[in-house]
């Protein structure tokens, strides 16, 4: 039904294109890969572009769930269990506490352990004052407290080590800024995809044997360049907040039916509160506001009242991809967080296959199923070995881990191995290891996909200062000899802010400012041209 | 420690040591007034060191600033520098630059036109004044030298190489090269104030020279990071000069750095030889407007110390510096209250877009004041009839996008100690 891709593009064979690098994407590659199968994932920006990137790292003990969805409840437990066995180094078994609050419905409350026992998930009936002597963060006004295994997870050190992994077993490989255009479909098969490079503009031809949607929030629309309609989303925008400093050593959860700011989550050195949820219709251009953030902090202050006085440093929002259940109408809450696979044979193609939905502690899941389809279409018989299979580490892609920065360079002891971002303490070699080996890693590598795979403008000065240190050093290995390097400064700069914005007060406005100071006054990013000249106008000669 | 509460009477009270709270101390001194400065300088070591007056006239880079100020008083008649005459920024800019270089670090000398000067990055940006360690770098530009610019191993954050590809569209003959600093070049991190400290000893600036001669390998200029001294940077640099016998210029390295540091140190050393009774330190902690004069009380480690004075003026910058103060969702005048001209709510104080043209209205906010430069309250009244404001604590502009900081500093400064005098002098 479509023109043949024209000659002269570069053309790639594999055996499965997988379409979307989030953590199922980048799950289903490295699945397959452990069966042998050879895979291209590309993704129209990165790694983690989508929800991947945007949620709280939850590693869910499933006591979220238990009262609405316990199919959902019981999943999640048993993915934790097995992704805590295979990727320890990306899970903090910090544990998690529900706690219900004076005002919040006691009956509901006290249903928690039987619906806990129900979906297999332990449960243990602490007092307030036990759960205050756990955590001295929270209110005094706790009405009842439960224990339960929560756990979190660094959901970019698991979609790094998902590709790196496959790229070991099977040299798949993954294309980042590769946006899919379209499908050539023949005799009820995709067999070739023609991509763009969103910055060169070059063309990309993909055959692929099997074609696999897991682009998440972005799922829809793929499925429709296939001529699919049978994948129905609900976009739920959630927003987070960070704060400066961790508050709190566990998981805590409002025990309430679900609501926004009703859970505080740990992520290394730093917490996260979250999370609202409203429909939206666009799932692009998703950034957080003041009123949400206002709304979080108020919200969450009644279980933990230093959120009130907390310093955060940025915010961030999310696309949850909810699939529309008939009964739960437009309420992005009552949606299922289930997933589903759809095989898209009643559509007429033998080939593709979407899984849509589900959340990140139950990619492995989602990425087991998909496998399994798409290993039996290729009349692959290897079984499904995320399971029990560990997931290997490596040095280009453990730099996402608050604080193992700091640790290594201390470690090492190298004096001229200068620190390029002193919030986080990110060594140059950092930088280096993650522009020549990280999955995605090419010339010319943009900060943002740097700082993607490191911790580099995550502290408090949210890249203000570090982004023009990596710059530079990117200059020295000459990486750039252009303003290029200069311009992707000055994007990533504009990206933060986007989260920056939303808390700036208090402490944080004085750094928002200088780092405006910094940026427009004195280097003129707000002038840079892109056309390759230094500023848009001058109009000035030297004398 | 001893502590004893001490007290200082001045005609006079400067509050921040910012560029605006120092011009107006030396303004003042220069008209006879007896004052006390107070007030921390925390934001000055960010300065560059480039005096700007008004670089960007809304739609771009402005060559002529006197242009752009004639332009500025039809569209922003609000706005500080409007409402001050020509003549009186002139004056201003040009003794405040000149009373610099009697202090012992010389400047070009404000002109028609605005001068295109180096950043960190090899961008260029318009100013109106440059120290004079800065400046062969126009002039190298202008006749296109072949220039070397230079980098120091382990000098993080300032990349000769990072300069020149940002510069050579504008600049074609430009190379870059690593040089190890005289024992500092064992790879390990260095600082470029220490540097520029060690570069006051005529021993470390032979062997500099010593090392850079060789490598200009025919160059006819030579731009390096700004560490050609601390307290004597135009000797530092006319020695190098001739040491090496092309010109050479400094470009800033990214704030906090050597030149702004120098401005601190400068006037730390300068102001109490001038007269001027100077606690840069420690910011005040109550101020009270009692009929007999103005009582403002801080504390150092020695204990408090009161100062008494007839007017008072308040030049404690924005935020960065502490004069305003963010709460969730209103900003505040942060010593005295006082009331600040604002946008309703955080969700109005940015725009969405960080790099937007027209710029945020956060950075419009502050301090209203009256043709005498005296603050106003809510109701549009002078909040007393002894107090006025001046540099980047007042509402109307927009220094950072603008690029007009040390020109509303040093211009609103003269204007309010001009205001101010009488009252000073009735005290």
């Amino acid at each position: 039904m479509s023109a043949q891709p024209a000659t002269g593009d570069r053309v790639l064979e594999t055996d499965v294109l997988i379409v979307g690098g989030g953590v199922t994407g980048t799950g289903v590659m490295r699945d397959l890969a452990l069966r042998g199968i050879h895979c291209v994932l590309i993704d129209r920006r990165d790694l983690n572009a989508g929800a991947s990137g945007g949620n709280h790292g939850l590693l869910h003990s499933g006591g979220r769930y238990v009262a609405g969805d316990p199919a959902t409840a019981a999943e999640c437990r048993r993915e934790a269990d097995i992704l805590k066995a295979v990727a320890p180094e990306c899970v903090e078994a910090c544990g998690g506490l529900f706690v219900a609050v004076e005002g919040d419905d006691p009956a509901f409350a006290a249903r928690f352990p039987q619906h806990c026992l129900a979906a297999g998930i332990e449960c243990a009936a602490i007092t307030p004052a036990e759960a205050r002597a756990l955590e001295p963060c929270l209110s005094e006004r706790l009405i009842a407290a439960y224990a339960v295994p929560d756990a979190t997870i660094d959901p970019f050190r698991i979609t790094l080590e998902n590709v790196n992994h496959a790229q070991q077993l099977t040299r798949s490989v993954f294309l980042a800024h590769t946006r899919l255009e379209r499908f050539v479909i023949e005799h009820g098969l995709l067999t070739s995809a023609i991509c763009r490079d969103t910055r060169g503009g070059e063309t990309t031809v993909i055959r692929a044997r099997q074609v696999v949607n897991a682009a998440g929030a972005w799922a829809m629309q793929v499925a429709r360049l296939a001529g699919c309609n049978d994948v129905d989303l609900l976009y739920s925008k959630g927003t987070l907040i960070v704060s400066n400093a961790r508050i709190g050593g566990r998981v805590i959860n409002r025990l309430r039916p679900p609501g926004d700011g009703d859970i505080l989550v740990p992520g290394g050195t730093v917490s996260l509160l979250g999370t609202t949820s409203q429909t939206v219709a666009d799932v692009d251009d998703i950034h957080p506001t003041a009123a949400e953030v206002d709304h979080l902090i108020a919200e969450g202050a009644a279980m933990v009242p230093q959120i009130a006085r907390t310093r955060f440093v940025r915010a961030y929002s999310g696309v949850r991809p909810l699939l529309k259940a008939a009964a739960a109408g437009a309420d992005g809450r009552k949606a299922s967080r289930g997933f589903t696979l759809f095989d898209h044979e009643a559509e007429g193609l033998a080939n593709f296959a979407t899984v849509a939905g589900g959340k990140l502690t139950t990619f492995r899941l989602m990425a087991e199923q998909t496998g399994d389809l798409v290993a039996r279409r290729l009349g692959n018989a290897e079984p499904c070995k995320t399971g029990t299979a560990p997931l290997p580490s490596g040095d280009a892609i453990r730099w996402t881990e608050p604080g193992f920065a700091p640790r290594y360079w201390a470690a090492r002891r190298q004096p001229g191995d200068l620190i390029v971002c002193e919030c986080e303490m990110v060594p140059a070699s950092a930088i280096d290891a993650i522009v020549e080996n990280a999955p995605g890693a090419e010339s010319r590598m943009s900060l943002s996909a740097i700082a993607m795979r490191s911790r580099v403008g995550k502290g408090s000065c949210q890249g203000a200062f570090c982004s023009l240190r990596v710059t530079s050093h990117l200059y020295d290995r000459g990486d750039y000899d252009s303003s290029e390097g200069l311009r992707n400064a000055r994007d990533f700069v504009a990206r933060r802010f986007k989260g920056v914005a939303p808390v700036a007060w208090g402490e944080h406005l004085p750094q928002l400012e200088l780092a405006e100071a910094l940026h427009c006054a004195l280097l003129g990013l707000d002038q840079l041209d892109d056309n390759g000249g230094v500023h848009a106008r001058t109009g000035m000669q030297p004398p | 420690m001893i502590k004893e509460s001490r007290s200082h009477k001045a005609q006079l009270l400067v509050i921040g040591s910012g560029f605006a709270g120092i011009a107006a101390s030396l303004f003042a001194r220069a008209r006879g007034l007896t004052v006390a400065q107070v007030g921390h300088s925390g934001a000055m070591a960010f300065t560059t060191g480039y005096l700007d007056l008004l670089g960007h006239d809304g739609a771009g880079f402005a060559d002529d600033p006197w242009q752009a100020l004639v332009r500025l008083r039809e569209n922003e008649p609000r706005h500080p520098l409007a409402r001050i005459a020509e003549s009186d920024i002139r004056a201003a800019l040009t003794g405040f630059a000149k009373t610099l270089g009697e202090m012992g670090l010389g400047y070009t000398v404000p002109g028609s036109h605005n001068l295109l000067a180096l950043t960190p990055a090899g961008t260029l940006k318009p100013t109106l004044a440059m120290p004079l360690t800065m400046e062969p770098a126009i002039a190298a530009r202008a006749r296109g030298l072949d220039t070397l610019v230079i980098d120091f191993i382990g000098l993080n954050g300032f990349s000769a190489r990072e300069v020149v590809a940002n510069l050579s569209p504008r600049w074609p003959r430009l190379r870059a090269l690593r040089v190890g600093f005289p024992d500092m070049d064992s790879g390990a991190e260095v600082y470029a104030e220490v540097m520029a400290r060690a570069l006051e000893v005529p021993a470390t600036r032979q062997r500099l020279a010593e090392r850079l001669g060789p490598l200009l390998d025919g160059a006819q200029a030579l731009g390096m990071p700004a560490i050609l001294g601390m307290h004597r940077p135009d000797h530092v640099h006319r020695e190098l000069q001739s040491q090496l016998g092309v010109p050479v210029f400094e470009i800033p390295t990214m704030p906090p750095a050597v030149p702004g540091v120098r401005l601190r140190e400068l006037f730390e050393i300068q102001l109490p030889q001038r007269g001027i009774v100077f606690e840069p330190q420690h910011r005040v902690k109550s101020i009270e407007f009692q009929a007999q004069g103005i009582v403002a009380r801080l504390e150092d480690p020695f204990g408090e110390v009161i100062i008494e004075a007839a007017a008072a003026v308040l030049a404690t910058g924005r935020f960065t510096s502490g004069g305003l103060r963010a709460d969730p969702n209103r900003i505040r005048e942060a010593l005295m209250d006082l009331f600040v001209h604002q946008p309703e709510g955080r969700a109005n104080w940015y725009r969405a877009d960080y790099f937007d043209p027209r710029g945020h209205a956060i950075n419009r906010s502050g301090v209203s004041v009256d043709e005498q430069w005296r603050p106003l309250d809510a109701a549009g009244k002078p909040v007393d009839a002894r107090l006025f404001a001046a540099g980047s604590v007042l509402a109307h502009h927009d220094w950072i996008r603008q690029r007009c900081g040390a020109g509303l500093a040093i211009a609103t400064a003269c204007k309010a100690v001009e205001s101010a005098e009488r009252m000073a002098r009735s005290g």
